[in-house]
């Protein structure tokens, strides 16, 4: 029963570390103890599921539920949640939060000198299909200043965060769009070793999802830890 | 065909607005059988200092041992309703509190046994990857024989094994220290 494939662990380098003393956070907070390797085990394998009922119709659509309109370039992102091996990954939940254009978050802790839009919350979530595509409309979030640096500034980012089939596809991301000068700049974007690795988290510009006098499309693929071939028994 | 997955990246300050919608506190909210427990702890980095942005979730069994998941096939009762999943922020003192049953044995490596246990993720700003860990239940006779704390060097192992916090045996203490000597262990897994 117990016999079932494990998760295989990322590639090495296109995870960060705990302590990246750029992002100053993390000087505090990272683990200064060696984590402890354990076997994956029925518990590790599993994780929370959600049906259809879990997302309500209209929650992949920011852009919605509020008097108005809100302010900014409206964006369609989508793309396909799969596994290392390139395999779909169905019915996963991809929850999605970010600012609205000015690069202001509604949040109480958010004091960025920049208007709150009455007409966006800034959250969503949507469920992959079966073949693992998923889709978001929303808009473009503006770059937001922040104190790790003097002149510190996010490139314009969505956070991502997926729950994939199991416990070990569990991931929190960003998306960042192509082109953006500050990524060079980012301590986050920067944390990640693997060149290519980066480049992963940075959207395409999609012509073919962009909708005529509507938005513009990114794409943006999530990969999630690939399963092993055999049982995982150490 | 191999693709590189994806990087992690933190959750950043702002986290709520996007996890606030599957807050939890109340894993397994009646009539879930079992045996209720309440855990309550206190996060705090490496200067002492409280986390007040951080997130803690909790994936677990049902009291008979099984998960609500397709690949769980054991021949045990599924609890209707219940999903195993919590998600609990901390507020400004970095305190953070839940309310759940405490799940039976599942299954470990082998042929082995484990000890009943919640499975652990942590997210906050500063973090730029989760940090996995698990909450063991005190005076359980099936932790001295459970694969995963074996793993844990016995000077350690207490940081995973909730503390009873009082007069009530139904309320249990967890605390997360992020650095220092009594560092709560965090797993690669």
């Amino acid at each position: 029963m117990t016999n079932l494939p494990g998760y295989r662990r990322p590639f090495f380098s296109t995870q960060p570390d705990y302590l990246y003393p750029p992002y100053r956070s993390t000087v505090k907070r990272a683990p200064t103890r060696p984590l402890v390797l354990i076997p994956q085990t029925l518990s590790e394998i599993t994780g929370p599921v959600f049906g259809d009922d879990a997302v309500g119709a209209n929650d992949f659509d920011l852009t919605g539920g509020h008097d108005g309109d809100p302010l900014g370039e409206r964006i369609i992102v989508s793309g396909r949640v799969l596994d290392e091996g390139g395999k779909a990954v169905p019915h996963a939940l991809i929850e999605l939060w970010q600012a609205n254009a000015s690069g202001r978050y509604r949040h109480d802790v958010d004091n960025h000198d920049a208007p709150l839009d009455p007409n966006f919350t800034g959250c969503g979530r949507t469920l992959s299909d079966a073949q693992g595509h998923y889709r978001f409309v929303t808009i473009k979030p503006g770059a937001y200043p922040w104190r790790n640096h003097f002149n510190a500034w996010r490139p314009a980012h969505l956070h991502l965060s997926l729950f994939g089939q199991g416990f070990m596809q569990r991931l929190v991301t960003q998306m960042y769009f192509p082109g953006d000068p500050l990524l060079a700049y980012d301590p986050m974007y920067t944390s990640v070793p693997n060149e290519q690795a980066r480049a992963r988290l940075v959207s395409s510009f999609d012509w073919e999802t962009t909708v005529p006098e509507h938005a513009l499309g990114y794409r943006f693929d999530i990969v999630l830890n690939g399963r092993d071939a055999t049982p995982m028994e150490r | 065909m191999s693709l590189l997955t994806t990087s992690s990246q933190t959750v950043g300050p702002f986290v709520t607005i996007g996890f606030a919608w599957l807050t939890t506190t109340d894993i397994a909210p009646p009539p879930v059988a079992g045996e209720r427990v309440t855990v309550e702890g206190r996060m705090v980095d490496g200067d002492g200092k409280p986390v007040s942005d951080a997130v803690v979730e909790i994936w677990q069994a049902n009291a008979q041992g099984k998960y609500a998941h397709p690949e769980d096939r054991q021949d045990r009762s599924a609890a209707a309703g219940f999903r195993g999943f919590g998600r609990i922020p901390t507020d400004a003192q970095g305190f953070f509190r839940f309310t759940t049953i405490k799940p039976g044995n599942v299954p470990g490596p082998g042929a082995t046994v484990q000890a009943p246990h919640l499975l652990v993720s942590i997210f906050m700003r500063g973090l730029l990857k989760r940090l996995v860990s698990r909450i063991y239940f005190p005076d359980d006779p099936a932790n001295a024989t459970d694969a995963v704390l074996a793993l844990v060097p016995a000077d350690r192992r207490a940081t995973l094994i909730a503390k009873q916090a009082g007069a009530d045996a139904a309320t249990l203490t967890w605390n997360v220290i992020l650095q220092g000597a009594d560092e709560t262990v965090f797993f690669d897994c």
